[in-house]
């Protein structure tokens, strides 16, 4: 008789304990590398801000640290599974084609794919993309960095006589940007920097370095160094080391014209007076909309991209270089696009082989390049809509991936 | 009164050491182990040795899903080390595993991508094997056909192809991501080529290979008349000669059986474990191996024992470190302490100390 209530009451707890687990929240995060990268800190600290917001305990998160693009993600996802967590989130692109396998087997669990595209093209409904509308703070940017290039134009630092490498053949000033791979997100980057930049300086060309990885120091230094020595006066990056702004200051100091926009984070450590600003991703306004809406039991959209309009994008603090009145054209401009009066991909400011571009189909398929055939059938979408290209509104992650005039790959 | 000069310690080899006793070496190896490594966890980390040890343990064994990927990768070392065996038998120092691996792991790729979905599955996983084991084969004939014809040093070469495969793979990778930042599965959509689940565990054919080869190199190697050249050629080569074995024949048949044994793990690893390939398949396992295949001594029964050791601790490792919110160097410090100490216990099992004493002073006198 002793037997039979211990092993009721036994079954009661163990009822107890799974309501329980169900009702609380627990994280899995698996990052592709750890506090020591700009890219995965920024959404370490995102997530750490987002769990005080929601008073999570430290038991309720488990760190996945340095998971690479491979099997060990979706391990990561299982063991996290094991341990009880409920959601799991994935900080690297490439993390994608693993967690939707895991997502596939376990229905129960909410997975969310950072940066990731084909979410609402799996039809599963516990796979999820987010992304913020980066493109907005990179546009910002560029209006800080070309503030600056105005003024050195202006008070002849920077003139064709004195610097005639720094002008090309239709005297345009030439600026350069360090890229880490040719894909959409980051075209879709380098050209809101692009036209930031050309909102305030129209006479200007831009370089795009490739380096093929997303953070390699060396290889963003030597990229940016070989910008500086064409002639470049503005460094921008899309990549997530601090090469780029630690070669633009050393070159400053040896007496080049040369400042840097970084990005994730302050450069201003790194680069004291050649780092302008960095675009940044405030993640953790994702993370706590995240986290609520699976505690209230809400449905999470399969894509998430909100920028400026709720403050999931900034500019890191303004360096001491920047032009004088630098702060207040930057909020006029943040407070454009949160009215919708700016439109960062605006089509009446670029053109595409000479011509405005009026129609900007986009196949949003996932597609295995190796076979080239679409892992995920995607519709095709028209991008322009009222005069502007509607980046991050068909999916979280971006497609802009137009090439438009005054911009040169180097690949 | 000579003074005498005998030093304070000398190490003498010892003979066949008693099975006893290498018990006993080994079992105060890694008591050893373990005391040091809790004055570091202790002292260093400022954690309770006796929950890092259990939490070690629980990398492997806290779940069934654990145990399972643990076997896994350890049928991915233990099946290199099996495939180092013979070559290293005969003195041939084959560094060259990884890109063996990677040229068999390539071979089984650019099979999946270029048939799957086009030819039936039963004839496409025949033709990524072969194509797998003929790939890691030619990789280990190259460097074994200059050995035997040219005399070239093999542990450079072997060494060298290395590099070759690691870059191949890279430029076939780059070439097949597209406009993507990475590759990401193999045949996402059609899944051809990604081993069926067996017995309801997802790497039950890894496996299963493994242990089936485990049994087999242990007999070529002891009772075949290929195993007994092997050892011949290994332990001199003019005695080879001198019986009529045509010692060049088996370096290339030798290093032909190592390199298609490494292309047979690169076929496993992307069909039943990755499904995918990078620069990272074999993931340093073949350089590895090479410790498995020589602390065993060339029994693939202790190679099994030995590989598992290993995966132990990496699997430990890691779950200290994600535990513990601990930097993985420290980690790797504590898996690192343990082995050390086992490594270690081998050399006082073949060599033992002695230490300078009054009487043997006296005696060396006498002897004088």
């Amino acid at each position: 008789m002793k037997k039979l209530i211990a092993l009721v009451l036994a079954c009661v707890l163990c009822l107890f304990a799974c309501c329980a687990l169900a009702a609380d929240l627990k994280v899995g995060v698996i990052l592709v590398g750890d506090e020591t990268e700009g890219y995965t800190l920024a959404h370490m600290n995102g997530i750490k801000a987002a769990a005080a917001n929601l008073g999570l305990a430290d038991n309720q998160i488990i760190w996945k640290y340095k998971t690479p693009e491979d099997q060990t993600c979706y391990d990561a996802a299982l063991d996290c599974i094991g341990q009880g967590c409920n959601v799991i989130i994935s900080n690297s692109y490439g993390h994608q084609t693993y967690m939707v396998l895991a997502a596939e087997e376990y229905p129960d669990v909410t997975f969310v794919s950072m940066t990731g595209d084909f979410a609402a093209l799996t039809g599963l409904d516990n796979f999820k993309n987010a992304f913020t509308k980066v493109y907005e703070a990179r546009y910002v940017s560029g209006v800080v960095a070309g503030m600056k290039l105005a003024e050195l134009l202006e008070s002849g630092e920077l003139s064709a006589e004195k610097q005639p490498n720094s002008f090309d053949a239709d005297g345009n000033v030439k600026i350069g940007y360090v890229g880490a791979f040719d894909y959409a997100e980051v075209v879709s980057g380098y050209t809101a920097f692009f036209l930031g930049l050309r909102s305030v300086v129209p006479n200007v060309a831009m370089e795009v370095n490739y380096t093929n990885s997303w953070f390699d120091i060396d290889k963003e230094a030597a990229a940016a160094e070989a910008l500086i020595a064409k002639g470049c006066v503005i460094i921008g990056q899309h990549a997530d080391s601090t090469g780029a702004p630690a070669a633009t200051q050393k070159l400053l100091d040896a007496g080049n014209v040369c400042y840097s926009v970084g990005y994730n984070v302050d450069m201003l450590p790194t680069a004291p007076t050649a780092a302008l600003t960095s675009p940044t991703n405030e993640w953790s306004v994702f993370y706590t909309e995240l986290f609520t809406m699976i505690k209230n039991d809400e449905a999470v959209p399969a894509d998430w991209a909100k920028g400026f309009d709720a403050d999931a994008v900034a500019i890191t603090d303004l360096g001491v270089s920047c032009a004088a009145g630098t702060a207040e054209k930057v909020a006029e401009v943040i407070a454009a696009i949160k009215d919708g009066s700016l439109k960062v991909f605006d089509t009446a400011t670029f053109t595409v082989g000479g011509a405005a571009v009026t129609s900007a189909p986009c196949d949003m398929s996932f597609m295995d390049w190796s076979t080239m055939t679409a892992i995920y059938e995607g519709e095709t979408v028209e991008a322009i809509v009222d005069g502007a290209f509607a980046e991050s509104e068909f999916r979280s992650a971006p497609y802009f991936a137009l090439r438009i005039d005054g911009i040169t790959e180097i690949k | 009164m000579t003074v005498s000069h005998e030093p304070l310690m000398r190490i003498v080899k010892r003979g066949e050491s008693p099975f006893k006793l290498k018990l006993l070496v080994r079992l105060a190896a890694v008591l050893l182990a373990l005391i040091v490594d809790a004055l570091f966890i202790y002292f260093v980390t400022g954690l309770d040795p006796l929950a890092v040890y259990t939490t070690m343990f629980q990398g492997t064994f806290s779940t069934p899903m654990r145990f399972s990927w643990a076997m896994r990768d350890l049928a991915s070392l233990l099946l290199i080390g099996i495939a180092l065996a013979p070559a290293f038998k005969m003195r041939f120092w084959n560094i060259g595993a990884e890109g063996q691996v990677l040229m068999g792991a390539l071979a089984t790729a650019a099979v999946m991508v270029f048939y799957g979905g086009k030819v039936p599955n039963a004839i496409l996983y025949a033709a990524m094997l072969v194509a797998a084991v003929f790939a890691g084969a030619l990789w280990g004939f190259i460097p074994g056909w200059f050995k035997a014809r040219l005399g070239t040093n093999e542990t450079l070469f072997t060494l060298m192809m290395n590099y070759v495969a690691i870059q191949l793979v890279a430029c076939c990778v780059n070439i097949w991501r597209g406009q993507a930042s990475g590759l990401g599965k193999l045949n996402m959509k059609t899944k051809a080529g990604w081993f069926p689940q067996l017995f309801g565990q997802r790497y039950n054919i890894n496996l299963m290979i493994t242990v089936l080869l485990v049994v087999l190199m242990y007999c070529y190697l002891r009772y075949s008349k290929q195993g007994y050249e092997i050892a011949v050629v290994g332990e001199s080569e003019n005695t080879a000669r001198y019986a009529g074995i045509n010692v060049g024949k088996v370096i290339i048949r030798t290093m032909i059986l190592s390199g298609a044994l490494c292309g047979l793990t690169g076929f496993l690893i992307v069909g039943g474990r990755d499904q995918t390939i990078s620069t990272t398949t074999a993931g340093g396992n073949g350089f590895t191996a090479i410790i498995v295949a020589w602390l065993a001594k060339f029994n693939t029964f202790y190679m099994a024992l030995i590989s598992f050791l290993l995966i132990f601790l990496e699997k430990g490792a890691g779950e200290i470190a994600s535990a513990y919110n601990l930097n993985d160097f420290a980690s790797d410090i504590i898996a690192g302490i343990i082995l050390f100490f086992i490594l270690g216990s081998e050399f006082f099992i073949n060599y033992k100390p002695i230490f300078r004493t009054g009487r043997h002073e006296t005696i060396n006198k006498e002897v004088a």
